[in-house]
Parts: C-alpha cells; sequence; structure tokens
C-alpha cells in the first residue's frame, strides 16, 4: 500500500470531504495564500476559493466564535489553531458556545464544528507552544474530543469529525506530521469511539493515544526483549472513550498502564485510570500507573525538554513497576 | 540632531542587525533549536522608541523581540546564550527566544501569544499609576496584533483611566503570510486610536528620528498624566516570518522598496551627508558592533547547558518540590 505522511493524511482528509460537500469551509490563520504553516492546505484556496478556505486576522476569540455561528447555520467549518496554546484565547466560544449549544437549546441547536489544534512537545518550542491539553476538552461535556497516531487513523477519523453534527476538537500531534504510514488511496471512515490495538500482548496494558503510542510501541518491542508481552491499546478517541475495548484488554491482563505526554496532574490517563479502578477493580493483580509529564511548564532548552515527557523508556519502567 | 546622539542610535540599530543576522546564520547551521523570529529592517522602529524611554521605564515585548530588548538596554551575551538553551541565558535557558525577560532593565517580557503583551503593558501602566510612580510603560507589538481582542480591550481601559502607556505599533505589513490590508479595512492601524480617544499617528518606521520624535511626544503625555497614544510606525521585515519562512507572499519590487529603504544605511547616508560621521568613523563603529556580537556568540558557546534537575525548578515560587510533585 502506499504510504503517506501524516499532515498529507489531514490534508487529504479535509481536502476529501470539501469536494465531497460544499457546506465544508476552511477557516484559520495562514489558511489560504501560505497553505498553513504546516503545509496541510496548499493549493487548497485556489480550488474552493477564498470564500471557503479563510485566512483569518489573528482574532481566534473572533474567527472561533465565528465558526460557531456559521456551523448553527449549516455550515461545516472547519478551524485551525495553529498551536493547540492559543485555545485558551477562544475558551468562551468552544466552551461555553459550541459544546453548550445543543443541550442549553433542548436540542434545537447543532454545532457540527471540528478545530484542528497541534499541541505536543519535543520542537523546543518552550512553553507557549508546546503544551498538550486534552484535558481541558475532556472535562467539557458537549466537545468529542480525537487524538490520533497514526496517518491512517487521522484521516478515517478527521472525515469522521467532519461529518459529525456536534464539535469535535480535533487534536495533532507536530512532531508526527512528518511521521509516515499506509493509507489507502480509496475513501474510507473510521468512527469516533473506537479504540485500535495496535498490538496484542498478554501480559500488561499499555493504553495510549497521539504520538505516546509510537513510544508505547517502541516500549512493547524493548519489553518484549525481557519477556514481557504487552498489549497496547491506541484510544484514538477519548470522547467518547471506548471503555469495552479497554475491559476486554484489562481482563486479559490484569496489569494496566496509562501514558499521556500531558503533565500528569488533572490528566485524562487519570480518569481512564479511575475508571478501570471503579469498573475493573476485581481483575487488577497490581495498581493501574500512569506515566505523564512532568507537571511543569515545557521548558525551551533542548538540555531539559526531554526530561519534561515521556519516552518509551519511561514507559518501559512504567511497565517494570507493575509487572514485577 | 547631532552627532554623538547619531552616533548612539546608529550602534543599537547595528548591534540589533548583527544580532539578528548571526542569529540567523546560527540556526540555519542547527546550531539553534526551536525557532526564531527575527526583526532585520525594523530596527529604527525599536531603538527609536526606546532611546525615548527613560531607564525606569518598562516595555512589553512580542514573540519578533531581540530587537526590543536590545534597545532596552539587553546585553546581547545573555540573550544570546538564552537562544542557545543555556544556564547563563536571560531565563536560564527555559524560556527561548521568544520569551526573554529582565525585569531589572524594564523588560517586562517577550510573548509567544500574539497580543499578549498590549494589556500586560497596561497593567503595568495601572501599577505606576496606583504606587504614583511616573513610569511609562510602553508595548511594542505587530500590525496583525491588533486584530486581537486584547488591542481593544487595552486600548479602551488605557484611554478610560488615562493609564501612562505608549502603545507602538510596527506595521510591517504582514502577519505570517497575510497581508494587513486583507484582513483589516482600515488603512492606517492608527486610525483605530480614533476609537478610543487618543492620539494616533503614522511615522515612517525607517526613520528613527521621526520615531523617536513621535514616541517622545506620546511618552511625555503619559508621563504628565494626559493617558495613552497610538503610534504607528510604517516598516518592513527584511527576513521571513521565521528562519526558513520561504516568503511566497512578498513580490520583488516590495522587496526592492524596502530595501532601498534600509533604515541603517539611511541613517549612514545622513551621518555622513550631514557631516556627523566619516565614512571611516561609521565603518569602525560597524566592526566595533560586529566583534561585540562574535564575543556573545562565543560566550553563549561556551556557557553550560542548565543541569536537568533544573527542569522542575521555578514553577511556583513557595513549595515548590511538593507541588511538582504532587
Ligand atoms: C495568539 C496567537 N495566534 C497566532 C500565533 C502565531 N503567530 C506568531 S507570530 C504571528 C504573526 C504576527 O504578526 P504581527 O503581529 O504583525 O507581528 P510580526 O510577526 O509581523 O512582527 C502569528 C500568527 C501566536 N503566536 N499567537
Ligand atoms: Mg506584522
Amino acid at each position: 500500500m502506499r504510504e503517506i505522511n501524516y499532515g498529507q493524511a489531514i490534508s487529504e482528509a479535509m481536502h476529501e470531504e470539501m469536494v465531497r460537500d460544499g457546506s465544508v469551509i476552511i477557516l484559520g490563520e495562514d489558511m489560504g495564500v501560505m497553505g498553513s504553516v504546516f503545509g496541510l492546505t496548499k493549493g487548497f484556496m485556489d480550488e474552493f476559493g477564498a470564500h471557503r478556505v479563510i485566512d483569518t486576522p489573528i482574532s481566534e476569540a473572533g474567527f472561533t466564535g465565528m465558526a460557531v455561528g456559521a456551523a448553527m447555520r449549516g455550515l461545516r467549518p472547519i478551524v485551525e489553531l495553529m498551536y493547540v496554546d492559543f485555545a485558551p484565547i477562544c475558551l468562551d466560544p468552544i466552551v461555553n458556545q459550541a459544546a453548550k449549544m445543543r443541550y442549553m437549546t433542548g436540542g434545537q441547536v447543532k454545532v457540527p464544528l471540528v478545530i484542528r489544534a497541534p499541541g505536543g512537545a519535543g520542537r523546543r518550542n518552550a512553553g507557549q507552544h508546546s503544551q498538550s491539553l486534552e484535558a481541558l476538552f475532556t472535562h467539557i461535556p458537549g466537545l468529542k474530543v480525537v487524538a490520533p497516531a497514526t496517518p491512517y487513523d487521522a484521516k478515517g477519523l478527521l472525515k469522521s469529525a467532519i461529518r459529525e453534527d456536534d464539535p469535535v476538537m480535533f487534536l495533532e500531534h507536530k512532531i508526527l506530521y512528518a511521521q509516515k504510514g499506509e493509507v489507502p488511496e480509496t475513501e474510507y471512515l473510521i468512527p469516533l469511539g473506537k479504540a485500535d490495538v495496535k498490538r496484542q500482548g498478554k501480559d500488561v496494558t499499555i493504553i495510549a493515544y497521539s504520538r505516546q503510542v509510537v513510544f508505547a510501541l517502541e516500549a512493547a518491542k524493548e519489553l518484549a526483549a525481557q519477556g514481557i508481552e504487552a498489549e497496547v491499546i491506541d484510544l484514538r478517541t477519548l470522547v467518547p472513550l471506548d471503555w469495552e475495548t479497554i475491559e476486554t484488554s484489562v481482563k486479559k491482563t490484569h496489569r494496566v498502564v496509562v501514558v499521556q505526554e500531558a503533565v500528569k496532574r488533572g490528566g485524562y490517563a487519570g480518569e481512564i485510570a479511575t475508571q478501570i479502578m471503579e469498573n475493573a477493580f476485581d481483575e487488577l493483580d497490581a495498581p493501574v500507573k500512569r506515566v505523564a509529564g512532568l507537571n511543569v511548564v515545557l521548558p525551551f532548552s533542548p538540555a531539559l525538554e526531554d526530561a519534561a515527557y515521556p519516552s518509551a523508556k519511561d514507559i518501559v519502567a512504567g511497565v517494570r513497576d507493575v509487572v514485577k | 540632531m547631532d552627532g554623538q546622539t547619531a552616533m548612539k542610535f546608529l550602534r543599537e540599530m547595528l548591534k540589533i542587525r548583527y544580532f539578528e543576522l548571526k542569529a540567523a546564520e546560527l540556526f540555519m547551521q542547527g546550531l539553534m533549536a526551536g525557532n526564531i523570529h527575527t526583526c532585520a529592517g525594523q530596527e529604527a522602529a525599536e531603538v527609536g522608541a526606546c532611546q525615548a524611554l527613560r531607564e525606569t521605564d518598562f516595555i512589553t515585548s512580542t514573540h519578533r523581540g531581540h530587537g526590543h530588548c536590545i534597545a532596552k538596554g539587553g546585553q546581547v551575551d545573555i540573550m544570546m546564550a538564552e537562544l542557545f538553551g543555556k544556564a547563563t541565558g536571560y531565563c536560564k535557558g527555559k524560556g527561548g527566544s521568544m520569551h526573554i525577560v529582565d525585569v531589572g532593565l524594564g523588560i517586562l517580557g517577550a510573548n509567544g501569544i500574539v497580543g499578549a503583551g498590549i494589556p500586560i503593558a497596561t497593567g503595568s501602566a495601572l501599577a505606576s499609576k496606583i504606587r504614583g510612580a511616573d513610569e511609562v510603560t510602553l508595548a511594542f507589538f505587530g500590525d496583525a496584533a491588533s486584530n486581537q481582542g486584547s488591542f481593544h480591550e487595552a486600548l479602551n481601559m488605557a484611554s478610560a483611566w488615562k493609564l501612562p502607556c505608549v502603545f507602538v505599533c510596527e506595521n510591517n505589513k504582514y502577519g505570517v503570510s497575510v497581508c494587513i490590508d486583507r484582513v483589516c479595512n482600515v488603512e492606517d492601524i492608527a486610525t483605530r486610536a480614533v476609537a478610543y480617544n487618543i492620539p494616533g499617528v503614522v511615522v515612517d518606521g525607517n526613520d528613527v528620528f521621526e520615531v523617536y520624535e513621535a514616541v517622545k511626544t506620546a511618552v511625555e503625555r503619559a508621563r504628565s498624566g494626559e493617558g495613552p497614544s497610538l503610534v504607528e510606525c510604517k516598516t518592513y521585515r527584511h527576513r521571513g516570518h521565521y528562519e526558513g519562512d520561504p516568503q511566497i507572499y512578498k513580490t520583488p519590487e516590495e522587496v526592492g522598496y524596502w530595501k532601498d529603504r534600509d533604515p541603517i544605511l539611511r541613517l549612514r547616508q545622513k551621518m555622513t551627508d550631514a557631516n556627523l560621521a566619516t565614512v571611516v568613523e561609521l565603518d569602525v563603529l560597524e566592526a566595533e558592533v560586529k566583534a561585540e556580537i562574535e564575543a556573545a556568540v562565543e560566550f553563549a558557546k561556551q556557557s553550560p547547558y542548565p543541569a536537568v534537575d533544573q527542569v522542575t525548578m521555578d514553577v511556583y515560587a513557595n513549595d515548590n518540590e511538593r507541588s511538582v510533585i504532587r
């Protein structure tokens, strides 16, 4: 099968949905003339016109709010926040408007909006351009949250997200943009809310999402060499959460490590660990372990940044803690 | 314009230019991590504005902040060390290019968030007013930042409460790739001052004396309690938004137009025309500045990286360890 990178996969998903559905529009900084700073919408403005591929001013609160309004009126906007770190500027349209509209109108109004936002550390971009902020969004009822790890998943999930009738936070990882993987040329969709077991194993379950899936698979290889067979679950979608896949795996391995790049305190890994504790406690042979970022601001210096968030060796160490 | 003042202004502008060219070169060689935004071409706006301030005054800066920091007295060696992520840098290597701060010099900080410095400057001005200190705070920001809500909200409050601040917009025509005239329906950003009932002036941002005079008037007004002003400096960035930017959005004509208006070449020309300095004197000055930048690079290269245990330091003032662990 042909291989393309994660960025190209996202680009193709947007392109196909723009062709398929005239109500899909793109709004964001540098999305038009420049084709986005990550090159994901190259040529889109020429092909679809400046009315569907909109170069916005640097007004995140304004254009995200506008996207909510346009979605309420039947368009399907895809907003790009150049970095997820800028989401705090437009939390009101996301948290108080988009997320609550359906419920507070008694189901009258739908907001079919996708907010794409790259996050993640590893590029020495310092504290205001490196965060993983998924827990801000998983905490808010009304938002769906997707965080793919592979080109294949990114494409299939983004296409589904664009067709969703509720707001979706589509969280990408900057480091993954250049990561290659197999993606078929024929159309496919991946439903939201379905995890993917990326590796089978019997001794321990590693639950991860986004870039940490890559590290989890690396760790699993290393662990196999040490005689431990790890199962790796890629959640792909954080909300809705695929509990069945988690439960099945826990019943098989009885030991769990949950991994996230984000800072540990208040993170989504804690939510998953708690759900396992509440619903499958009797299955556990060891306490659920979290492997996560330090509770610090991401530092710029290359000498510090790598120490601030987990990589494969931290996951190996975490697994060794629960498999004794 | 006297010779001594002109020399002083030129020295600062050269320092910024050579700092930026050097940083860009080192970045392209892979000696610096992350991302840098250089301000080559905008030196007159930065130096002209800061020269109108006192040492005890304050500034806030932007993602394109090296020039502001140098113009306000920042040390190029400590800055360079920060760009290298070294322990001797302004932020101990934790902030990098976009986050240089020296509170002692009145540099309240560069910022990675476009528009964020504007209300911070306004808050600094509020602090001066409440404490009865006669300091002024100057906010630097770009044309594109003036489309953020933070700009409008801050100008409104500064005006309503007559706060001692000055808003300096460096209009270099672009926010990354987006030309300001595609996302803003006023010709001059300074026109926006009308909405807040404060003075708004447009100056040739590549003429250091014109900037200096305009900002000086604004600073005096702020210091005397009459409130803020908006000064727009029309200028141009010579290089990409970031290093490596292909700059497809610029036209060769436009680049040529601004090259002819290079603020440093213009000042040099003015000085020699007015017999304020000889070409030889100016060349000596340039060589001195270049040597200073080379020394800064050497300092940065020789400096150690922060020890890895620094990663958990400075998150909190008190109870840091427990707060980071739990
Ligand atoms: C809130 C926010 N949105 C977007 C960005 C990404 N970004 C960084 S600089 C920039 C353009 C800023 O343009 P302008 O204010 O004119 O300053 P200039 O770069 O021209 O100096 C953008 C969009 C950011 N850092 N912060
Ligand atoms: Mg600009």
